[in-house]
Parts: structure tokens; sequence; C-alpha cells
């Protein structure tokens, strides 16, 4: 049992990580495509429409691939997150900016108010696909520590080429994935455009997380990672096949494939190895000297065997709750208001923000 | 500016504190307005009565402008550890993950994605799973914080661990997660959480009902008994809507009056287990200098005393500590300057960097932390009761200071835990981890040397400046938002109230069939 627990722990990471980059990767994408695809506001609302029910809960796979990676592997989570230090904090900032301009977007006054949230969902859905994709590409290919597990360097020792590769990948394949679920989850102009943007434009942006995968596997030479790539390879085919004839379920399953084959390639071109270090290899951390005790590890393992199945079963019930195509003309009005109050004629609406005090003149 | 010159634990430290005491103001009013919320869909579900209708939909809507603040706030804190505090999530790190994982993994998915059902599920689940859905979505809240709290509860006060090569390793989850620590905590927090929710519900309620009486649509009979009225020309302003705000604010400070006796008693065994588990918090606390049996209503010294010399009692209540600590009036309580060297002489006298510990907090912080939750968490239960004997003819008063207090009472409960946390986090110092008397020799650590030793205090000063200025706008974003969905009154809430007949020109069958249209869309 003390050998196999951080082996089951370091796939479970990378089942989380892929449960956060396919669920969230729409989330992200339909973000960032409410500034470059939508033509109209009500194209942006099916947009956002399309993930309201489900995002929040599709981000909560983060802190738990986050809170997971801290409870199984401390020295990981330690060492990862004090080096990206800078990256993490402006992802954290992206994530805000996200997550309020989606609840608050639609509860103001004017327009200017409805573009300043796009501009910050977007941008933040932007900012966070990248930072994640750089973490991620730096945990599988080193950054300078030391013996302790400490970045050397300064604040920016931490910034490579890979770490463009890796935030170019999640940014990329996010873009993509988003566009096949707004084709399938849409009717009418929104799907239209989606589909026309993930093909032909998906080959492009799927090239960066393209070469992670194939840069890993070969650096690494792990023949089960050939393996998975071979499959990552022939699901990309299969998804360019179905984007291109437009069969939207097909499209999206490929991809998905694709996704998990890719995840499942670079963590098996980084097994053992969790976080290298670039200024000496025995300095690397690995699933054994990262790990947390048997007893830790057993006690999460029932926990997860016990919640991940749970998880997915309710998340999968709430996307057959919402399922079906979501239309334009479906969306309704925002309907404003003013102070409810005997002068709310001559009252200007909001135009005093007061603190909770309500004052009523 | 040389920001090689700040300590960098200094600015981590700020960092920590900011961004929690930010991150609980949303969460109280989460915690303590969810279940509120609840109440109402139960009872709407149950009798169809409208009223309930519209306290699940207005109160519901307020509850989700500060939800998100919350789950917004929240993603920093799970990530903060690893990025300032690597040392300590090293040190923990067999220990203190795991409630943070089961966090994540069976409660904060419940709650997001249960919500997430609940916010967009009106009109396409049944009214009865609909219900369902929110209760879960609040059972996730507080299974949430169970888990945060036994976290936090371990740094209090560990326990189920064994010392392997300096690092303390997890023996017994159960020991963890049933610590008594943390299970007097989680019933005070989530108590002080309902307290908040109560007065929440109150202040605003007041508002709405001084506002009908300002608009003279309500006014008072010669009994003193309110007569409700009605008047067409305000969106949402009929006569059902004064039933809702009566009810709004009676339900609330029946609430918070009860959330404070629980609170009062939680707290008390808090004191009790303190006085044991973390002697030196409660003595400065108290500003305990000597052995004393005596409780300090008043006392005075330098604001950064760190040490007795400076501090002097004004009042002092005779047994009452005693009593605190012990239950009986006369055994004594043993002070700072007993406690120093006991503690010396357990944790050492240096720490690593060879400078000399202070094992004394900062004890006017402990101390006016400690009272100003007491006071305000006991105004806040007081004004509670006077609200309801004001209100038992049916209404408020016209007066307009009166109103206003009602709405500044909402405050009272956010500053006691904001005041309650600071005065147990920063008691807890010079330890971020304290050690247990009682536990596995060894199983503590100081908050010094606990940062990321590769974060310099520059980068902790551009993260402290952006999240905090970030945090600054966004809190003035949702007072704002508030604000203004408590001024618009239910109609914020339900559009479909504001639309007078002749508006709608579209009759059923229409382009827009009802079927087809969200009934709530972002």
């Amino acid at each position: 049992m003390a050998g196999f627990l951080p082996i089951l722990w370091f796939i479970l990471i990378a089942v989380l990580w892929t449960g956060y980059l396919f669920l969230e990767g729409f989330d992200l994408g339909v973000g960032m495509h409410m500034l470059v695809s939508a033509r109209s506001e009500n194209d942006r609302r099916v947009m956002l429409n399309t993930i309201g029910p489900v995002w929040d809960g599709n981000e909560v796979w983060l802190l738990t691939a986050g809170g997971a990676t801290f409870a199984a592997f401390p020295f990981w989570y330690a060492s990862l997150f004090s080096a990206l230090y800078i990256p993490l904090i402006v992802v954290l900032l992206g994530l805000i900016l996200r997550a309020v301009a989606i609840e608050y977007r639609g509860k103001g006054n004017s327009q200017r108010w409805v573009d300043v949230w796009t501009w910050c969902l977007g941008l933040g859905s932007f900012v966070s696909a990248f930072g994640i994709g750089a973490g991620l590409a730096l945990t599988s290919t080193g950054l300078p520590l030391d013996k302790n597990g400490d970045l050397v360097g300064g604040p920016w020792a931490w910034f490579n080429g890979y770490a463009v590769l890796g935030g170019l990948a999640v940014v990329g394949f996010a873009l993509v994935h988003a566009a096949d679920f707004l084709a399938l989850k849409t009717e009418g102009p929104v799907r239209e455009r989606a589909a026309a943007f993930a093909w032909p434009w998906g080959i492009l942006c799927l090239l960066p997380i393209a070469l992670w995968a194939i840069d890993l596997t070969v650096v690494s030479g792990h023949p089960i990672a050939w393996v998975t790539l071979a499959v990552g390879v022939l699901a990309l085919v299969w998804w360019g096949w179905e984007a291109r004839a437009r069969k939207e379920g097909l499209a999206f399953l490929g991809l998905g494939i694709f996704l998990v084959a890719g995840v499942a390639t670079i963590f098996e071109a980084m097994y053992p190895v969790v976080l290298p270090s670039t200024l000496d290899r025995a300095w690397d951390l690995t699933v054994t000297n990262a790990s947390s005790s048997t007893y830790t590890l057993g006690v999460m393992s029932v926990v997860a065997a016990f919640g991940v199945p749970l998880v997915l079963a309710y998340q999968a019930w709430t996307y057959w709750v919402f399922r079906g195509r979501l239309r334009g003309e479906a969306i309704p009005p925002i309907i404003a208001f003013g102070p409810a109050v005997a002068t709310a004629a001559a009252a200007p609406d909001g135009a005093a923000p007061h603190g909770s005090r309500g004052s009523a003149e | 500016m040389h920001l090689e010159a700040l300590d960098p634990v200094l600015v981590a430290r700020w960092q920590f504190g900011i961004t929690t005491v930010y991150h609980f103001w949303m969460v109280p009013l989460t915690i303590g307005l969810g279940p509120l919320v609840a109440y109402f869909q139960v009872r709407w579900y149950r009798s169809k009565d409208p009223r309930f209708y519209r306290a699940t939909k207005f109160w519901g809507k307020l509850y989700l402008i500060n939800f998100i603040m919350g789950v917004a706030t929240g993603i920093v804190q799970e990530f903060q550890f690893g990025l300032a505090w690597a040392q300590y999530s090293r040190f923990v790190g067999d220990v203190f993950g795991a409630p943070l994982a089961m966090e994540a993994l069976l409660a904060f998915f419940l709650e997001s994605t249960f919500l997430g059902l609940w916010i967009f599920g009106w009109g396409r689940l049944s009214p009865k799973l609909h219900t369902a859905a929110l209760c879960v979505a609040i059972g996730g809240s507080v299974l949430s914080a169970y888990f945060i709290i036994a976290a936090n509860s371990w740094m209090q006060h560990p326990v189920g661990v064994a010392l392997v090569h300096g690092r303390p390793q997890l023996t017994s989850i159960w020991a963890v997660l049933s610590n008594n620590t943390a299970v007097w905590a989680f019933l005070h927090t989530v108590f002080g959480s309902l307290m908040v929710g109560g007065m929440f519900l109150l202040g605003i309620s007041w508002y709405q009902l001084w506002q009908r009486r300002k608009d003279g649509i309500d006014t008072v009979g010669a009994d003193g008994r309110v007569i409700a009225g009605s008047n067409d020309a305000i969106a949402g302003r009929d006569a059902a809507d004064h039933r809702l705000w009566l009810g709004s604010l009676r339900t609330g400070a029946w609430v918070a009056i009860v959330a404070f006796l629980i609170v009062f008693v939680t707290g008390d065994q808090q004191g009790k287990l303190m006085f044991v588990q973390q002697p030196m918090k409660m003595a400065a606390a108290e500003a305990a200098c000597d052995t004393t049996t005596d409780f300090s209503v008043l006392s005075f010294g330098a604001w950064n005393a760190e040490s007795c010399h400076s501090v002097h009692d004004v009042i002092t209540v005779p047994g009452v500590l005693s009593f605190l600590a012990n239950g009986n009036f006369t055994t004594p309580v043993k002070g700072v300057n007993q406690l120093i060297p006991e503690y010396q002489q357990l944790y050492g006298k240096y720490a690593p960097d060879g400078s000399l510990i202070s094992y004394v907090p900062l004890m006017p912080v402990t101390y006016w932390g400690f009272r100003v939750m007491i006071t305000l968490g006991g105004m806040a239960a007081f004004a509670a009761a006077v609200a309801l004997w004001i209100t038992r003819k049916g209404t408020v008063p016209r007066s307009k200071p009166l109103m206003q207090l009602a709405l500044l009472g909402i405050l009272a409960p956010f500053a006691a835990n904001s005041a309650g946390w600071v005065f147990t986090e920063m008691g807890r110092q010079p330890f971020v981890v304290a050690p247990n008397p009682t536990g596995v020799k060894g199983v503590f650590l100081l908050t010094q040397v606990a940062n990321s030793p590769s974060v310099t205090a520059g980068e902790l000063v551009f993260s402290l400046a952006s999240l905090g200025g970030l945090y600054l706008i966004l809190m003035v974003v949702e007072v704002w938002l508030l604000t203004k969905y408590v001024r618009g009154g239910v109609v914020s809430a339900i559009p479909e109230l504001g639309k007078r007949p002749s508006d709608s020109d579209e009759g059923p069958g229409g382009p827009k069939s009802p079927d087809d249209v969200l009934a709530f869309a972002y």
C-alpha cells in the first residue's frame, strides 16, 4: 500500500485536472468568446447562459485539484504555488473578476456597466486560462528549485518558453472546446459562428497543447505516453472530421477524448516526477518524496472513492436538467426597476452609492 | 520605498489578515442568510402563501449578490497557504490539506452545483425538487464551514498527530474532525453568522416598513395598530408587501436573539477550553498580567503594548475571570507574567534565527477584540428584542433616525464576527500552529518561520496592493448593488410584479410563449 497510494493519488490529481480542464475549459472559453465571437448583446447573453447554471460547480474542480494536491502532495503544492507567486496572483485576480462579472453583469443600470463586466469576464477568463496553463506546463517541465523546493533567481525566475506554450495551450484548447460547446448548446447565429470557429481555426488553437504533449513524450520516452499520445492524435483527427461535418455532439466528444489523452500523456511523461528542479535533478519532487503519509493518503482515498463518483453523478444530472439548445429568443429581457418610493419618477435611479444606509432621499 | 527593508512575514500576515477578514464579511452573510431563504422557500412550498414566495425571491436575490463575492474571495484563501506560506504548508501538509480537500470535494461541490440548480431551476425543476436543491446547497455551506473550522481549530489545538522527522503526521482523522475546539468554534461561528442573517433581515425590513409609512401607504390607527394599505402607483407596494416586511423583520429579530443565546453559551465553552488549551491567549484577552480572579471591564495601556508594564486596570469585577475560566469564583487564572517563563521552558526561549521569542500576543488587539465582539453581539441581540417590542403593533415608527439605526445595526454582528476572528487568530501569535499543552511535544510552528522563503516583500506588496485594491472596488460595487436591490423593494427580485397590465402587449401564444423563455437568465 505504501508504494501504491502515492501513485493512485498522482493519477487522481491528473483526473481532477482533466475534470477541471474539461468542464472549466468551456466556461473560460465561453468567457473569451463573449469578447471575440459575439456580434450582439443577445449573442453574449446566449453564450453566458449556456454556462450560467454550471460554471460555479465546474470551478470547484480547480479548488479540489488544489486542495487534493495540498493533502496528498504538500511539498508539491508548497513549492509550485510559492514558485509561481506572481502568475498565480494574476490568475486569482482573473478568477475573481470573472466570477463577479458573471453574477453582476446583468444587474446594473447602463450599457457601460454591461460593457465593463463583459471585459472583466473575457479578460478574466483569458488570464486565468493562460496562467493555469503556464503553471501546469512548468510543473511538467521544471523550475529552478533549491534543495528545500524554493524558487531560486528572483520573482521572475519561473518564466520561460514553456510557460508561454502552456498558457497558449490552455487558452487555445478552451477557445475550441467552448466553440464546440456553444455549437452544441445553442441555436441560431451563435451556433453558426461557433461551428465556423471550431473548424478550421480550431486546428491552429490546438497546436500549442499538441506541441506540449509531443515535446514531453519525446523527452521522456515513456512507452505508455506514446500510446496515449497516439490515442490523442487519433481523437484529434476524428474531432477535425466531425467538426468539419458539423456533427456537434461527436466533435465535442472527440475533443474531450483528445483532452483526456493529452493530460494522460503529460502526466505519464512526468511520472514519477511531479515537479522537476532544473538546477539539480536530485532535488526533483517526486510522487514518493513529495507525498503525505500512508495514513493520510488512505483517508483521502476513502473520501475520494465516495466523493468523486457522487460529484460526477449530481453534476451529470445538472447537465441533464439544463439539456437542450438555447435560442436567442429564450433570453428574457432585463427589466429595469427604480426605488420603490413615492418619488420614484423624480429620483435619479441608483445615482448614489451610499453604502448600506439605504438613504431614501 | 525600499521594499527589501520590509519584513516579508509582516506583509504576508497583513495580506492574510486583510483577505481573510474581507472574505469573512461575505461568508457569515452567506451562512446566516442562506438558511433563512431556505426557510422561506419551505414555508412557501408548504403553504403556497405568496408572502413566502416574495420573501424567498427578495432575500434570495440579496443572498446571491453576496454569495458570489464569498466564492470569488474564497479561492484566494485556499491558494494563499501555498503562495505565501510554503513552509507552513510543508509543515502541516500531512494534516491540514485533508480537511481542505474534503471541504472542496464533499461540501463546496454540493453548494456550488445545487445553487446553480436553484438559480436557474425556477420553473424547470418541480417546486419540491427546487426547494430541495436550495436546502442541499445551504447544507453544503454549513458542511463547508465545518471542515474549514476543523482545519483552523487544528492550528489552535493540534490533535490526532505524531511527530515524525520533525513534522506532524496524521494518526487519526476522527481526532481532527471531532476536536472539541472545532465543535464549539463551529457552533459559535454558525450561530454568529445567523445573527448576521437575522440583523440583515431586521434592518432592511425596517427600512421597507418605514418607507411604506413615509409614503403614506401604511398608517397607524387610534389603538396604535397598523392599518396596512397599498399604492398601485408604486410597483410592489400592495397589501401583501406589508406582511412580507413585517414577517421578515420579526423572523430576523427572533433569529438574532436565539442565535445570540447560543453564541453566548458556545463562546463560554470556547473560553473555558481556551484557558486550558491556549492560556496565554486568554490571559492577553483579559490583560491579566498577574495571576488573578478578577475580570477587567476596562483597562488602559500603550496601544503597542507587548508587555504588561503599561497596563492599568480601571474597572475590574472580582471573581468573574475565574468563572469564565473554571466555572467558579475562586480558582485563580494564571497571568501573562507567570505564563512567559512556562512557555519559555516548554517551547524554547529563542527562535531559529536567534531572536528572543515574544510569547505575548498584541494585548490591545486581543483585549479589545474580545470586548468589541461581546459588546456588539450583545447590543445586536438587545436591539433585536427592542425591535420586536416596537413592532408588536404591526409596523415601525416614522422616525428616520430610528430607521437609520436599524440599518446601522446590520453592521454590528458583522463587526462582532470580525473582532472575534481577529482576536482568536492574533491571540494565537507568535504561533501559526499553537502548541497543544497535553498533545505531542514539538507540534507547533512559529509564524515567523512559516512564510515562503522565495517570495520577496516586493512580490507580497504587489499582491497585497492588487488584491486589496480590487477588493475595495468590489466592496463598493457589492454594497451599491445591494442598496439598489433593497431600494427597489420586492420588485427588484420579481420584476413581473412591476408590470402593470397595460405594459404587456403580448398575450399568451404570442411570439414569446412563456414556456420557451428562461425563467431567469444572466
